[in-house]
């Protein structure tokens, strides 16, 4: 079974915050990390390979130092790794992603299924993962919570929604994006960290996958990021005084348009 | 790309701040752009010199872009019931077509669908085309993507909105990815710019630290999905004229390789914590299942529904889809009462739009009140069953 997860290096929601005295981001420190939705993707896909057989392709773009994500997805189970790279992809928005991630899979050749995360925590959209389906052209399931049965055909799925779960059946070729219920994802062993260590990567350029130019970066991007400011401020923190009594006496007050 | 002038850059430092990815750095008094740029243009905006500038080479107009015209908004129907999004949505785009001076459709996919049409003229559409077949009965996304997609293509919309449910933000990517047009996920915020007419869409993201507002304004249509709760629907108005479309499907567009067995209908996951006005959200502050309970009664006192810290949802106290956060759901209630929650940014993410804040916490250093409107210090134990005994008192009178 082959399997291509897409990952993203995303900045650690952790780190990023708005300075409140300049409203600007504050990014001291701030630290790089694999989107965690796809940290689930990964372990599911080496889960897979683990009962099936196969090989586990992870496929990243972003810039040269998103071979860290690469790297820890090796040092997790995975086999392979490629990083789409050129500064030619900048500005890149979900549709110009899709593309270039669809040209990627076509040059890393066959595959049964593809796993992506639900959304990458930096831009919350979840639009790469169906629109990498529908530029592929191969049929997609959203948020899958759980993998019920898998055989080398296909797979039976519980997919979340908003009033419970649909329970689905789907065939290779397949893309599934994927929610935190689904594993835990594992820490890296040692053997796996050593295997990083070594582990080399395969990058490849806009002309490597034979992108077109006019598709792909900001120049490919129907949608255009034309402002950016901070949201309105919150009032100041109010922390309630007097007995525990009193202050319950004052909440209950402040809510009554509430209750 | 991003390009400084250096003639301009006076080496402040301000880009530097205020870019996300650390891409910016100063060198000998002038800015230099890295390798992680996404072209976000946060930096271009914080620079007071204006010494930044994206240049995007010349995006190519898509050849027929003034044929497409008018406002539509897909309504939402699963299982015998519209969700209540799209009265939301269909009260925004009348406000939005008013502005256009163009029309407002609506788009109401699925089977058995009564006079739910009829009730989608009443809230403001001004036609709805209506696909109602048993083949749609359950929702994939192949099928009802495609059906879409199929009636976009042949009335060319210039605005879609969807709602940013669990269904819209998985099939809606989708069709917009199959008509090369923009989307944008997750809006809080519509408008028209008055100089080209553009629908300006304004969203949050890093967790709500930043706003954006995105435009398409080379291909058609423009599309988004966009929050619950966060647009007016629009009162009921039985004097409304609308005429109803039924369209009936090219049978090719209703099979899907993804078969649905089964649709579970969870009683404990079916109050979906976005949809609720009040929620009383517990953390691992409660020790324990048990003490979890107590958060319940809480709840069931204002009617509010249950929400929870992934911390607790880790412990298996109460089901995932109650998890606010960023792994979880981003909710925006009128009130948010957060119980032995500490407000870890990831939790904070998922529920600072909230309109009021309450957080009740033994620590009085925990983060959760640097963002409550009103924070009480103490143990909850002891503040809850007095609370739920207050609160029955007041309304009991
Ligand atoms: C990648 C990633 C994604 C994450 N996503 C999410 C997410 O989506 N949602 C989320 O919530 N978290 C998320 N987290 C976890 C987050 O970092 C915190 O660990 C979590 O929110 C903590 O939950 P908590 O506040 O319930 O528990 P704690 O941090 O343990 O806080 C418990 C609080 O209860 C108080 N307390 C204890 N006993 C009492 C008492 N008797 N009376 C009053 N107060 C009491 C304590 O003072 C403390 O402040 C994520 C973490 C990571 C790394
Ligand atoms: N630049 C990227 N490289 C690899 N995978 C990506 C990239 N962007 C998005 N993805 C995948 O698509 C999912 C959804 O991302 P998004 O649509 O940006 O929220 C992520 O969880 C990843 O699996």
């Amino acid at each position: 079974m082959k399997i291509i997860v897409c990952v993203k290096q995303v900045p650690d929601a952790k780190d990023v915050r708005l300075d409140p005295e300049t409203n600007t981001l504050a990014r001291e420190g701030v630290q790089s990390i694999m989107n965690p939705y796809d940290q689930h993707a990964l372990e599911e896909a080496v889960r897979l390979k683990e009962q099936l057989g196969g090989e586990v392709t992870v496929l990243s773009m972003g810039p040269p130092q998103a071979v860290d994500v690469l790297r820890q997805a090796i040092s997790c189970g995975a086999d392979r790794g490629v990083l789409v790279s050129d500064r030619a992809f900048a500005g890149a928005d979900t549709w110009a992603t899709s593309y270039t991630l669809a040209k990627a899979v076509h040059k890393i050749g066959d595959f049964d299924l593809i796993l992506c995360g639900k959304q990458a925590i930096d831009g919350d959209t979840a639009q790469v993962g169906p629109g990498l389906a529908i530029q592929l052209d191969i049929p997609f399931v959203t948020c899958i919570q759980k993998v019920r049965e898998v055989d080398d055909k296909g797979l039976v799925l519980e997919r979340m929604m908003d009033d419970g779960y649909d329970v689905v059946a789907v065939s290779y070729p397949a893309l599934l994006t994927v929610v935190k219920d689904l594993n835990e994802p594992r820490i890296p062993s040692l053997k796996g960290k050593m295997k990083a260590k070594k582990a080399e990567f395969e990058i490849f350029s806009a002309e490597d996958v034979g992108a077109d130019s006019t598709c792909i970066g900001l120049a490919g991007s129907p949608t255009q990021v034309v402002n950016v400011f901070p949201p309105p401020p919150r009032g100041k923190r109010a922390v309630l005084t007097g007995t525990v009594e009193e202050q319950i006496e004052q909440l209950v007050e402040k809510l009554a348009v509430y209750l | 790309m991003l390009i400084v002038d250096s003639e301009l850059c006076i080496g402040c430092g301000v880009c530097e701040e205020s870019c996300a990815f650390g891409a910016i750095e100063v060198v000998d008094g002038c800015a230099v752009v890295g390798d992680a740029c996404t072209l976000c243009g946060a930096c271009v905006e914080s620079c007071e010199v204006e010494a930044l500038e994206i240049d995007g080479g010349e995006k190519s107009i898509q050849a027929d872009f003034e044929s497409w015209q008018g406002v539509w908004v897909y309504c939402e129907f699963r299982a015998g019931t519209l969700a209540p999004v799209s009265l939301e949505l269909l009260g925004a785009g009348r406000r939005l077509a008013d502005a256009r001076g163009v029309s407002l459709s609506a788009v109401l996919i699925g089977a058995d669908t009564g006079d739910t049409a009829q009730r989608l003229i009443g809230h403001g559409a001004d036609r709805v085309y209506r696909i109602d077949d048993s083949a749609l009965a359950y929702f994939t996304d192949e099928s009802y993507g495609a059906v879409l997609t199929d009636l976009i293509k042949t009335h060319k919309p210039e605005i879609v909105l969807a709602g940013a449910t669990a269904i819209g933000r998985s099939f809606i990517p989708g069709v917009a990815n199959s008509l090369g047009a923009g989307l944008t996920a997750d809006c809080t915020q519509l408008d028209i710019r008055a100089d080209d007419g553009a629908l300006l869409q304004t969203r949050p993201a890093f967790g709500g630290n930043i706003m954006a507002t995105i435009v398409c304004l080379s291909s058609r249509p423009q599309m988004c999905t966009v929050r619950h709760k966060v647009m007016k629907e629009l009162e009921f108005d039985s004097s409304h004229q609308g005429e109803i479309v039924d369209v009936t499907p090219d049978p090719v567009l209703l099979q899907s390789k993804v078969r649905v067995l089964e649709s579970v209908i969870s009683e404990q996951d079916n109050v979906n914590i976005q949809e609720s006005d009040i929620l009383v959200a517990g953390g691992r502050g409660m020790d324990n299942a048990k003490g979890f309970e107590l958060i319940r009664e809480l709840a069931d006192s204002i009617d509010a529904a249950v929400a929870a810290s992934r911390a607790v949802v880790d412990a298996g106290w109460i089901a995932y889809p109650h998890q606010v956060g960023q792994t979880g759901k981003t909710v925006a209630p009128k009130l948010y009462i957060a119980c032995g929650i500490s407000g870890a940014i990831q939790h904070v993410a998922g529920m600072q739009s909230s309109e009021t804040i309450v957080a009740i916490n033994r620590d009085e250093n925990a983060p959760i009140f640097d963002i409550a409107d009103f924070g009480i210090v103490g143990d909850m134990y002891e503040i809850i069953p007095m609370l739920i005994t207050k609160i029955e008192g007041q309304r009991g009178s």
